[in-house]
């Protein structure tokens, strides 16, 4: 289990508990007092998931019977949660999980494209309405998908012009189509906008030069604009991963119980089996993996979104 | 549908995008005419401004039309739907709830997050202490909430708590609470879960700013025999002042459509629903389409304003 890595580092540097650390001699605010009540922040902050992850490898009788916290006078582990909610019949993570994953791809990759293209469009391009459209572009921001929600469904199970529905008992692709166009329409304005941005901090001349010898749009923007953008790229990537793998609302309202991702199948054992927590924290742990994974090895990039979407720079 | 179906369609749906984005690039990638240029700018431009014609500028505009019918959407009610959210006791219950998340999360945990942000900023241990507490946003908000549910977990005074907070409260030789079903400080709890998660981002966007401050605005006000507590006070917030405002309506703006952690913990009973979750239940539970339209509404209007502030200061911090 890749999890177990940062928590299990985290554990090791909160362990020593309200002991202050004496590092920030030329801090602004240096004093023991400033690095205690860091520590203690930082110990608040992980002791909830240290809770769980820990509870995730006990035995079921003795999660039932005993704080976690015990583990540390009474160690005995066991793989055997997982292993119930991964093949159990009546959890199965595994398919869940390969729905999330199937959810997620497409999710991401393509509205990336399409943002990129009109990205550049709006940047590079002229044409009559081109401002006007990417302001508009730009305000359909405030739209909160729940406005959009209701609408949309109903789009989904009743097209006009006698187009096959996406959504019911015969949708094609499973059923993923409905996931997979709602993720990427919600993307849209953000992801416009941001690559917008880190576009037109492009020098005009380099592209000038380009068109200069020869080159349309399509060389311009495959040979010059994709390598240059791949951070920003990077960025708005991650986010939307994020963003979709950890979505509950788009997959609860256009997916079905065929379809739906981990996060869905989690809530829903959240209610049904609410107690039973060698299933909850092991599941949990299943649906982090992932997230947490690209997010620690991708951080940098994640936090130039970050910044990027609310402060530029 | 098998696991290996699932992917071909996932490569099925991926390799027939791209032929279409391929075919449209190749298509006008010749044209050099200035009616070319226009049929280019169009290939370009038009998946994108479809998409959002059809999925969210159509919606949006429907759903303000059909929130002034009926449950089933036929007959006309006028503002109806709106009267119900102010007058029914339910509905002023989750409008009460909503205010107090809307208040407590962005102004809670940007507090936090700056005062992290200022304790750790230059430690030896900063990249670390930062990943810490920038963890929760990699969760999921289902996830944050099962995490949550079992801290909060309730037994008896008399058996072995499992639920660290009530341990502590055993500890401390207080009763043991109900921190999920006693109405109305369970709200309370279920708003801690999204502090929870938001310091992070908090945190890491003042942090940027915070290091953004000249050192020598700091170095002179040192000289100056200004202490930490006055540094803080004179120079550092008033210096992140235009972060902080983007900090706080963005995280509003999170709030507002947060309906993840009400679902997964108490699943809005007990009292604690929110106009997210309120929307979720009036359509999928009740049926009540015009009601459940009426707060998606809501919810748009409550949110402009925010976006609008939230937009205006951002334009400000990238002049600067």
């Amino acid at each position: 289990m890749t999890t177990v890595k940062p928590d299990l580092g985290a554990a090791e540097a909160d362990a020593p508990g309200p002991e202050p650390v004496s590092t920030s001699a030329h801090q602004a605010l240096s004093s023991p007092w400033a690095s205690m009540a860091a520590v203690v922040i930082a110990v608040l902050w992980t002791i909830p998931t240290l809770g769980l992850l820990i509870t995730s490898f006990r035995p079921e009788s003795d999660i039932t019977s005993s704080g976690w916290w015990n583990i540390f006078t009474n160690p005995s582990f066991t793989m055997s949660n997982y292993d119930q909610v991964l093949h159990g019949s009546d959890t199965k993570l595994t398919t869940y999980f390969v729905n999330s994953i199937v959810i997620t791809l497409p999710a991401v990759v393509i509205p990336i494209c399409i943002a990129t293209l009109a990205a550049y469009a709006f940047v590079w391009m002229k044409f009559p309405g081109r401002d006007l459209l990417f302001v508009a572009i730009f305000a359909l921001q405030i739209v909160p998908i729940q406005v959009t929600l209701i609408p949309l469904l109903k789009l989904y199970v009743h097209p006009p012009l006698n187009l096959m529905p996406l959504a019911g008992p015969d949708a094609p692709g499973g059923g993923f189509y409905t996931l997979w166009l709602s993720h990427t329409i919600f993307a849209l304005p953000l992801a416009i906008y941001l690559l917008h941005n880190f576009m037109s901090q492009i020098p005009g001349e380099l592209i000038e030069s380009a068109r200069v010898d020869g080159a349309g749009h399509v060389q311009i923007f495959t040979r010059i604009m994709l390598p240059l953008m791949a951070p920003a790229i990077a960025a708005f990537g991650i986010l939307q991963f994020l963003w979709v793998w950890n979505d509950l609302l788009v997959a609860i309202t256009f997916g079905s119980p065929t379809t739906f991702p981990l996060t869905a199948r989690l809530a829903e054992l959240s209610g049904t089996r609410g107690n039973d927590w060698f299933l909850l924290s092991a599941g949990a742990f299943v649906a982090l993996v992932v997230p947490l994974i690209v997010f620690l090895s991708l951080q940098r990039y994640f936090v130039r979104g970050l910044l990027a979407g609310s402060v530029k720079g | 549908m098998s696991t290996g179906e699932k992917f071909i369609q996932m490569f099925i749906a991926i390799a027939v995008f791209f032929a279409v984005i391929a075919v449209i690039l190749l298509a006008t990638q010749r044209m050099r005419s200035r009616t070319g240029e226009l049929a280019q700018a169009a290939a370009f431009v038009l998946p994108a401004v479809i998409l959002i014609g059809v999925g969210l500028l159509y919606p949006a505009v429907t759903s303000m039309y059909q929130s002034l019918f009926d449950k089933t959407g036929e007959g006309f009610v006028g503002l109806d739907n709106y009267q119900t959210i102010f007058t029914d006791s339910e509905q002023l219950l989750v409008l009460r709830n909503t205010a107090a998340w809307v208040i407590l999360v962005p102004i809670v945990s940007t507090a936090i997050g700056l005062i992290y942000a200022v304790l750790i900023d230059r430690s030896r241990f900063e990249k670390f202490a930062k990943a810490l507490i920038f963890l929760p946003m990699a969760i999921s908000l289902v996830g944050a909430s099962i995490i949550w549910k079992f801290v909060y977990d309730y037994r008896d005074p008399t058996q072995d708590q499992i639920g660290v907070a009530n341990a502590v409260l055993k500890g401390l030789g207080l009763d043991t609470y109900k921190f999920l079903l006693n109405d109305p400080w369970n709200t309370l709890f279920l708003i801690i879960i999204l502090i929870w998660v938001q310091v992070g981002f908090a945190m890491t966007i003042l942090s940027a700013s915070i290091k953004a401050i000249p050192d020598d605005m700091i170095e002179a006000s040192r000289l100056d025999g200004a202490t930490g507590l006055q540094q803080f006070r004179f120079i550092t917030v008033p210096s992140i002042r235009p972060s902080l405002i983007v900090v706080v309506t963005t995280i509003s703006i999170t709030t507002l459509k947060a309906f993840d952690i009400v679902r997964t913990t108490t699943g809005g009973n007990f009292d604690t629903s929110v106009l997210a979750y309120q929307f979720y239940t009036e359509y999928f539970r009740s049926y009540n389409q015009g009601l459940a339209t009426a707060i998606a509404v809501l919810i748009f209007i409550l949110v402009m304003p925010i976006v609008i502030y939230n937009v205006r200061q951002m334009r400000k911090l990238e002049a600067r």
